[in-house]
């Protein structure tokens, strides 16, 4: 019976595999990105940065169909330039950031539909809105395992820098030029994240693997580190109980992955140890000193 | 003498607005100077040139044997995130960026440092506090023991005692002696004249130019200090492309 319902979906169909594969790639990567944006007040930076991918990936589609490669390039394109864009300008003028990411991003998507009204084709945009995780090819998957290394190895090496700019932006700039940099090319990650993700769970979906479960781990953890490991152990329950859930019910993959994150996320709220609500109602007598 | 900052015309201003006008002068290495002067007198923006965070309008800042980024700086507020999950001790560590770098080690010699830093500041205890618990004297001491770290023979404190106790403050004083003592050069922006007066001996005045620039006693004379609070403040939105002469 616990065999039929946990293990054998994936035992006895091979794009269960490819699909629980592609969803550990993806939230092995985007768990610490996701746990940056959050604690830099970023989170709806994500949901612009997919926005902004879109017109990317719709134009590579426009051009050569169906690519993976085409549509991979034009989503970092367009994505990366975005992020760039904003950030220079961010530092340059009297312009925040969010403001200079919502001029940017809403700019590409609006040169997007224009490109793709061009052509005056009816074109399938599905996929690129909801993926398509249960038809993981090999490239695919070889991409998200590409980008979650890639991910994992950035994020090594500008680990203390990150976390200055997070915690102390003004004393970084007074000890080192790297400040920006930085900055700039964690916002390409946040987008090469979200390309990886738009395969799987489409444009709009991908931010939920990238924001969900760091969210939710904020309410177990006290420590960056920590945090981002429980975020990436959360993205990979949502993947299994999401992929299960569709499987027996008949649901939609990539949302019910979400949701099950989703369902996640309220947990935590409700008993995390750290400003979980349950601990806020009662917690306990005061102590001693 | 060997001199550790020379400032030579220097002009510095937001928008070509100036915030301190033609301000020439030589900070001797060592020096323990204080810089004084109204609200609104330049004072700040002096240190962000110094640091280079602001580039000059107008004249040069030179700096001897230290690069704008090795100077060790306490801005007026530091923009610090005090909701961010980091720890008294992982923050004060920090002082070691520019000395181990992306990768470097943080071993049992550096641990030392840190703790010992931590223990000069009188926050021994406090190690694996969160930062966003602690008061506001607390948090002036982590990051004095966080200057300490950073070990520079430069370091500029702007307004380091303002809204902290009689304590808090006498103990930071004890440190800046130590830094004079050790030869660096400090410069710290203050408003009470008395610790002025008592701790640093030399002085400069300022009033968006420099008023006066001498030992403390005769720079914080009556006259001066008249001088001084005649400054005017706003800057003129009409004003005219400065034409005096270096």
């Amino acid at each position: 019976m616990l065999y039929d319902v946990f293990i054998s979906p994936f035992a006895e169909f091979e794009f269960m595999r490819r699909a629980l594969i592609g969803s550990f790639a993806l939230t092995i990567g985007a768990a610490p990105i996701g746990v940056f944006l959050m604690l830099r007040r970023m989170s709806l930076v994500g949901d612009a940065m997919a926005h902004a991918i879109l017109p990317g990936a719709a134009v590579g589609y426009l051009i050569s169909g169906l690519s993976l490669a085409a549509m991979t390039a034009g989503g970092l394109v367009a994505g990366c330039l975005v992020a760039i864009l904003a950030g220079v300008v961010t530092r340059n003028t009297l312009l925040r950031e969010d403001a200079s990411l919502a001029s940017f991003y809403i700019i590409s998507l609006a040169a997007g539909v224009t490109l793709v009204s061009l052509r005056g084709s009816n074109i399938d945009l599905l996929h690129v809105l909801f993926g398509s995780v249960l038809a993981l090819d090999d490239d695919t998957l070889l991409l998200l395992a590409w980008i979650a290394t890639i991910t994992l190895l950035v994020l090594a090496v500008m680990f203390r820098p990150l976390l200055l700019e997070c915690v102390d932006p003004g004393f970084l700039r007074s000890v080192s030029r790297g400040g920006t940099v930085t900055h700039l090319v964690f916002l390409c990650l946040v987008v090469v994240n979200l390309v990886g993700g738009f395969h799987a769970m489409g444009t709009l979906l991908a931010v939920g693997m990238l924001m969900l479960p760091a969210i939710a781990a904020r309410f177990w953890c006290a420590g960056v580190g920590p945090m981002i490991a429980a975020a990436a152990f959360i993205g990979a329950l949502a993947s299994i109980s999401g992929l299960l859930v569709s499987y027996h019910a008949g649901l939609a993959t990539g949302p019910t992955i979400i949701l099950s994150a989703g369902v996640l996320y309220i947990f935590s709220l409700l008993v995390g140890p750290h400003g979980g609500l349950v601990r806020q109602w009662a917690p306990g007598r005061h102590l001693e000193a | 003498m060997t001199f550790a900052l020379r400032f030579s015309d220097l002009t510095l201003g937001y928008e070509r607005h100036p915030a301190i006008h033609h301000l020439t002068g030589e900070v001797p290495a060592g020096d323990l100077l204080a810089v004084c002067g109204p609200n609104g007198a330049g004072k700040s923006t002096l240190l962000k040139g110094i640091v280079g965070i602001l580039s000059p309008l107008d004249g040069t800042i030179e700096r001897v044997g230290v690069g704008p980024r090795e100077i060790a700086y306490l801005p007026q507020a530091a923009d610090i995130d005090r909701s961010f999950p980091v720890t008294v001790y992982e923050l004060v560590s920090t002082g070691l960026l520019r000395e181990a770098g992306l990768f470097g080690r943080i071993g049992r010699g550096e641990r030392t440092r840190i703790e010992d830093a931590i223990a000069a500041v009188g926050l021994t205890g406090f190690e694996g506090r969160s930062i966003g618990t602690l008061s506001g004297g607390q948090m002036q001491r982590m990051l004095f023991a966080r200057l300490l770290l950073q070990d520079s023979p430069v370091i500029l404190l702007d307004e380091p005692f303002t809204a902290i106790d009689d304590k808090t403050t006498s103990d930071l004083l004890g440190l800046i002696g130590r830094w004079h003592s050790e030869k660096r050069t400090v410069i710290a922006v203050l408003h009470d004249f008395e610790v002025v007066r008592k701790h640093f001996p030399r002085t400069l005045l300022l009033a968006r130019e420099k008023v006066a620039w001498d030992a403390t006693q005769n720079a914080l004379n009556g006259e001066n200090l008249l001088k001084a609070r005649r400054m005017v403040e706003a800057f003129d939105t009409a004003a005219h492309a400065c034409e005096r002469a270096a």
